[in-house]
């Protein structure tokens, strides 16, 4: 897994409540076997017209964002499916981090899993955010993993709340199926003493 | 005497295997169902790592996102894509050892209706698989919920998970149906209440006597829709319905075993005077049945009722995403649902594609034709489904009155399957998700029942099915 530190960036604002994983990348290109190439379906049917050209309107098409790794979303982000290919889709575009006010739980366990850091803010920083972001496009924000610390331009900073086990493999780079393989007697005791009921290789 | 604990509390801790300073619990998965979509990525980090699948006998997998349902369904399957996806799938379940219900074996379907129909979900379980819907196991009293595919690879690899508790929230759902009222209005009901965000963080326990009086495939429907509410998990204490349900099928215990089981099964239920974390209550006696006119599943009305007006709601985050929503939908404030036209009418998914489902819908389709401007499809959960379906006759009720009676599999819910909306089309649904697109670019979903679905599928019209019983 890749690390995650410090970051300074624009944001991308998208004023939006309850986006949906189907919305950040749609189920008829869920068919792939691989990981590769979502970045191209990021948001698709919310940037592209039918045709496939981009809308001119929509913020990801916008020449303000580019290169900006940060997007400010409305609450409960990420709801829906619990499908990892969102999470791979906004990395491979260039996000890094997320702010919201919320995010849905799987969407939330999908993006710490991929380095994608889940910044949830109290509801007056991120309406601040919003505002801050439409009078100045160039507004940047320093995230701080170690310190879990969100700091603006003029100063002021916003704390914010990452388990505590997810922050030490971000800020490590700890991959997290490694960790549990070393957990392996533990595991095997727990089995050991543990009567299954079923055994799917064998219905009765 | 211990203290009181609800079941969610007494599966937590019967899974726990470690808690070591500093990190999540480490759980014990007991039942882990794998599909074509979420599992490819997965099963390549295993063969990245050299690793093995460490319990097949524990793991399930069977195929229904990308599966086209024409019937006969032809193969080989016609988008090279999915077929692709597909047979990756009966690879890796053959490589790594896993049982797998393909099209051959008669027996392949949803995931979630072909897991509870072989009688592998059982109370006090954990199960999870690489889809939301997962919480829909929770209607055996098991602790079932959804997970990403790096979590997919870390069951395949350890048959373990590291996760955080969640906190509990108790749903008390009181009340007599109105006749034409369902499960399935229960839980759209529910979601209208407490908003797609209202369960975040948590698992629910549905309780009260309403969710007593449901038999197996209606709690399924209620539990399905959790995740709707952002609850991690749903789930009902077990009971004699669910032992009824479970006796005799492939998978459950039997004989002496069986013994045994109902034992343990029994001390499952919470605890009298059990402590949550937080509580909402559902007077079901009060609902009409419910249909949807936004773009997420909290966006729900009594049939009867008028659209909601953007300029009423004081919060504006409220206000935009309703207006938004009304947009998309091309809906009037203040106007009623009732009587609106509609093209196509999808009958199916894992929240109800069950045989009760069907008869339901039947029952209203039944000496009557589906209308001339609509489209109607009818997709049973699992082969299993479409068999017993088409032993009481209920293919061709469907077949007469001119719906399509179809393969089993997702279908329309996701449209990632050759089933879709074109763009603009209304479609009455009884599907979970009625998010922008989710049946087809530009398609326009209406959440309900498999009545009031039927309802609308005969008259053309989103109408009030009360009328027709």
């Amino acid at each position: 897994m890749n690390k995650f530190t410090t970051l300074e960036s624009r944001l991308v604002p998208m004023p939006i409540d309850n986006i949906d994983t189907d919305q950040i990348i749609p189920a008829r290109f869920l068919k792939t076997t691989t990981k590769e190439g979502l970045d191209r379906q990021l948001f698709y049917d919310w940037r592209y017209e039918a045709d496939g050209t981009p809308k001119p309107d929509f913020i990801l098409n916008q020449e303000r964002v580019r290169g900006a790794e940060v997007l400010l979303a409305g609450g409960n982000f990420g709801c829906g499916s619990s499908r990892e290919h969102a999470p791979w889709a906004l990395t491979q575009f260039g996000f890094r981090a997320v702010i919201s006010t919320s995010f849905a739980d799987i969407f939330r366990q999908n993006a710490l899993k991929n380095s994608l850091l889940p910044i949830i803010v109290p509801a007056d920083v991120h309406a601040r955010l919003f505002e801050a972001v439409e009078t100045d496009p160039d507004f940047r924000v320093k995230v701080d993993l170690a310190e879990q610390k969100l700091s603006l331009p003029d100063g002021t900073e916003t704390g914010f709340p990452v388990d505590g086990f997810a922050r030490h493999c971000l800020l490590e780079g700890v991959d997290e199926l490694g960790y549990i393989l070393q957990q392996e007697d533990a595991i095997a005791a727990f089995e050991a003493r543990r009567v299954g009921s079923i055994n799917t290789l064998a219905p009765r | 005497m211990s203290k009181p604990r609800t079941i969610i509390d007494k599966i937590w801790e019967a899974h726990v295997i470690s808690e070591l300073p500093g990190a999540p619990a480490l759980i014990y998965i007991d039942l882990h169902l794998v599909h074509e979509v979420t599992s490819p990525q997965a099963f390549a980090g295993l063969r990245q790592r050299g690793l093995k699948v460490r319990r097949p006998d524990l793991t399930f997998g069977t195929v229904d996102h990308s599966t086209p349902t024409m019937n006969p369904r032809t193969l080989p399957i016609p988008d090279a894509i999915a077929a692709a996806q597909v047979a990756q799938l009966e690879a890796n379940c053959e490589e790594f050892g896993i049982p797998y219900l393909g099209y051959q074996s008669g027996r392949q379907g949803i995931v979630h209706v072909v897991g509870p129909e072989q009688g592998l979900t059982q109370p006090g379980m954990t199960v999870v698989c690489g889809d939301s819907h997962t919480a829909t196991h929770g209607a055996f009293g098991a602790l079932a919920f959804g997970i990403g595919t790096s979590q997919v690879e870390h069951v395949l690899a350890t048959q373990c998970l590291l996760q955080q508790k969640s906190r509990t929230c108790r749903v008390d759902v009181n009340g007599r149906l109105q006749p034409g009222v369902t499960a399935k209005d229960i839980i759209l009901g529910l979601i209208a209440t407490v908003g797609v965000g209202g369960g975040t963080g948590c698992v629910l326990e549905y309780t009260g006597e309403t969710i007593r009086a449901l038999d197996m495939e209606e709690r399924m429907t209620v539990c399905n829709m959790s995740i709707e509410a952002g609850a991690r998990a749903g789930l009902i204490s077990p009971d004699d319905v669910t032992y009824q349900y479970l006796n005799g099928r492939p998978h459950a215990p039997q004989g002496a075993e069986w013994d045994r089981a109902l034992e343990v099964w029994k001390q499952l239920a919470t605890d009298e005077g059990a402590l949550y974390d937080a509580h909402v209550s559902l007077d079901a006696g009060k609902l009409e049945p419910m249909v949807t006119f936004g773009t997420n599943p909290g966006m729900g009305i009594g049939v009867t009722a008028p659209l909601p007006d953007p300029a009423e709601r004081s919060e504006p985050a409220e206000r935009e995403s309703l207006a938004k929503a009304l947009k998309y939908m091309d809906l009037a404030p203040g106007q009623p649902l009732l009587g609106k036209k509609i093209d196509v009418v999808f009958i199916g998914s894992c929240t109800n594609s069950r045989l009760s489902d069907l008869r339901s819908a039947a029952a209203i389709f039944r000496g009557r034709k589906v209308h001339p401007n609509v489209r109607a499809l009818v997709v049973p959960g699992s082969r299993q489904v479409k068999r017993d379906a088409e032993a009481e006759g209920l293919d061709r009720i469907f077949i007469d009155a001119g719906a399509e009676w179809r393969e089993a599999g997702c279908s329309m819910c996701i449209a990632m399957n050759g089933d879709e909306l074109e763009p603009g089309q209304y479609c009455v649904s009884t599907s979970n998700r009625n998010f922008e697109g989710r049946q087809g670019k530009g398609g326009r979903t209406l959440l309900a029942s498999p009545l009031t679905a039927a309802a609308a599928a005969v008259t053309g019209v989103v109408t009030d099915v009360r009328t027709l019983l």
